[in-house]
C-alpha cells in the first residue's frame, strides 16, 4: 500500500520541476531544435524540388529539340522531294522538247527527200523521155520508110510512153 | 557435450543450493529480509544511500502553521544510522518515513527525499544534454555531429511518428510537451537502472504527475465536438446517450489513471524483479546461485533498457491519441 500512497513532497516537487524542466527546455532546446529540422526540412524539400524543376525543363528543352530536328528533317526531306519533281519535270519537258524538235526535224527532212525524190524522178522521166525520144528519133531516122511495120511498133511505143507519163 | 555440462551445473547448482538452504533455514532470521531489501530500493527515503554504509543525508522541509522548517535528515539519526526514537524538531524516522512525535500535528512535508534528490539531478542532466544538441543546430544546415546525432533520430522519431500522427495538424502547440514527457520518462526510466539510482519513473507521485499534466492538456485543449461526444453522443437513440453518458465520464478520468498505473507498474515491477534475483544470491549465499542469477540480472537488465524506451514511448504515445481525439474536427 505503501507503494501506492503517493509522497507530498514527491507530487509538489516533481509538478514544479517537471514545469520548469517543460519551459527551460522549450525555450533552450526544443525551440531552436524544432524550428532548424523544420527549415533544414524545407531546404531540403525545396532543393529536391528545384532539383526536379530543373530535370523537367530539361526534357522539356531536350524535347523541344527534338522538335526542332525532326521539323528541320521534315523541311529538308520536302525541299529534297520538291526539287526531285522539278528536276523530273525538267527532264521530261526537255525529253519532249527535244522528241518534238527530232520530229520536226525527221518530218522536215522527210519532205525534203520526198521533194527531191520527186524532182529526182521527174527527171529521171524526163531524161528517160529525151533519151527514149532520141533514141527513137535515131531509130526512127535510120529506117522509119523501110518497114510498116516498124513503124507501126514505134507508133505504139509513143502510145505507150505517153499513156504512161 | 555441451548440454552434458550445462547439466551438471546445474545439479552442482541444486546441490550447493539445497545444502544452503538447509544451513539458512537453521539459521536466526532477520538476517536478510528480501521484502525489506526490495522494498528499501523500490520505495522513496529520506536518505540518499549509495551503497550500504555510504549515505547522504538529505535536507527535510516541513511546512507547519509556525511556517517552513529546514533541517537534515542527518539529525533524525544516530552515528550508526540507526534512527533516533527521541527524533528530532519534532519528527522521527520511522521505517523509511517521516512521523510527527505528536500525532495530532497537521504539517506539509515538502522534503527532498532521495526521488526529489534523483529528479533533480535528472532534470539537470537533461537540460545541459539538449542545450548542447540545441547549439548543434546554430549551423543550420550543417550535418549533425556528436551528441546531436545521437537525440536529432529520437527527436525525429518522437515528433513523426508519436506525435504527428496522433494528433494531427495542429501538433506543433503540443510537441514541447511531448517531448519533455518523452525524455522525462526515458531518462528516468534508464537512469533509474543504474545502482545506487532512485525509482523515480517508478514512484506513483511522479507517474500521477505526468498523468495529471496530460489529463489537464486534453481537457482543457478538448473542442466543442470532444465536449459534445462525452455529454451527448450524437448519432446514437436517447436513451443510449443515457447510458453512455457515464460511461464516458468515467473514460475521461480512467485514460489517466491508466497512464499512471502503467509506467508506475511496468517500472516497479521491472525493479523488483530485477532485485528478487540478486536476493536469491544472498539468500542462498552460493556460488551457483551467485553466479546463474547475475547472468540472469544482466539478461534482466537488457529487458529493462527495452521496457525503458518502451514506456517512454507508451506514455507519450497515448497521451497524444488522448490529445488528438480531444482536439479532432467533427467528421
Amino acid at each position: 500500500m505503501e507503494l501506492l500512497t503517493p509522497g507530498t513532497g514527491l507530487l509538489f516537487w516533481q509538478v514544479i520541476i517537471f514545469l520548469t524542466l517543460l519551459l527551460v527546455l522549450s525555450k533552450y532546446a526544443w525551440k531552436p531544435i524544432t524550428e532548424s529540422l523544420k527549415e533544414r526540412e524545407k531546404f531540403i524539400e525545396d532543393s529536391l524540388d528545384s532539383a526536379k524543376k530543373a530535370e523537367e525543363e530539361l526534357v522539356n528543352i531536350q524535347k523541344k529539340n527534338e522538335e526542332l530536328l525532326s521539323e528541320a528533317r521534315k523541311e529538308r526531306e520536302k525541299i529534297l522531294a520538291e526539287a526531285k519533281t522539278l528536276s523530273n519535270s525538267m527532264k521530261d519537258d526537255a525529253k519532249n522538247n527535244a522528241k518534238e524538235m527530232a520530229d520536226k526535224i525527221i518530218a522536215d527532212a522527210k519532205k525534203v527527200i520526198d521533194s527531191e525524190k520527186d524532182k529526182a524522178m521527174n527527171d529521171v522521166k524526163n531524161t528517160l523521155a529525151e533519151l527514149s525520144i532520141d533514141i527513137a528519133e535515131k531509130i526512127i531516122k535510120k529506117d522509119l520508110s523501110q518497114d510498116s511495120s516498124q513503124k507501126k511498133y514505134v507508133e505504139d511505143l509513143i502510145r505507150e510512153i505517153n499513156k504512161t507519163k | 557435450m555441451l548440454s552434458k555440462r550445462t547439466y551438471f551445473l546445474f545439479v552442482l547448482l541444486l546441490f550447493f543450493s539445497v545444502n544452503h538452504l538447509a544451513f539458512s533455514a537453521e539459521k536466526k532470521e532477520g538476517e536478510f529480509n528480501m521484502g525489506e531489501m526490495i522494498m528499501h530500493h523500490v520505495l522513496d527515503d529520506y536518505r540518499y544511500e549509495i551503497m550500504h554504509g555510504v549515505i547522504i543525508p538529505l535536507p527535510i522541509i516541513v511546512y507547519k502553521d509556525s511556517g517552513l522548517e529546514i533541517f537534515s535528515s542527518s539529525n533524525l539519526f544516530d552515528d550508526d544510522h540507526n534512527a533516533l526514537k527521541e527524533g528530532y524538531n519534532g519528527f522521527k524516522y520511522d521505517h523509511g518515513k517521516l512521523k510527527p512525535i505528536d500525532p495530532q500535528l497537521s504539517y506539509i512535508d515538502l522534503s527532498i527525499t532521495k526521488n526529489v534528490a534523483f529528479l533533480i539531478m535528472t532534470s539537470i542532466l537533461m537540460i545541459l544534454i539538449f542545450v548542447t544538441v540545441a547549439r548543434g543546430y546554430a549551423n543550420k544546415y550543417s550535418v549533425p555531429k556528436g551528441i546531436q546525432s545521437v537525440f536529432e533520430p529520437i527527436i525525429l522519431f518522437v515528433r513523426d511518428d508519436i506525435v504527428k500522427p496522433n494528433i494531427g495538424h495542429n501538433y506543433e502547440k503540443y510537441l514541447p510537451y511531448m517531448l519533455t514527457l518523452f525524455f522525462f520518462i526515458f531518462f528516468g526510466n534508464v537512469l533509474g537502472l543504474l545502482p545506487a539510482a532512485a525509482n523515480l519513473t517508478g514512484n506513483i507521485a511522479v507517474t500521477m504527475t505526468l498523468a495529471i499534466f496530460t489529463f489537464l492538456i486534453t481537457n482543457f485543449s478538448g473542442n466543442k465536438h470532444y465536449w459534445k461526444h462525452i455529454f451527448w453522443t450524437p448519432g446514437i437513440p436517447l436513451i443510449m446517450r443515457v447510458i453512455i453518458l457515464p460511461i464516458e465520464l468515467i473514460g475521461v478520468f480512467s485514460k489517466p489513471i491508466s497512464l499512471m498505473i502503467r509506467l508506475f507498474a511496468a517500472i516497479t515491477a521491472g525493479h523488483i524483479v530485477l532485485l528478487s534475483f540478486i536476493g536469491l544470491i544472498f539468500i542462498f549465499q552460493s556460488y551457483g546461485v551467485g553466479f546463474f542469477s547475475s547472468l540472469f540480472v544482466v539478461g534482466l537488465n537488457l529487458v529493462e533498457l527495452m521496457v525503458a524506451g518502451i514506456q517512454a514511448y507508451v506514455f507519450t504515445m497515448f497521451s497524444s491519441v488522448y490529445i488528438g481525439l480531444a482536439i479532432e474536427d467533427e467528421h
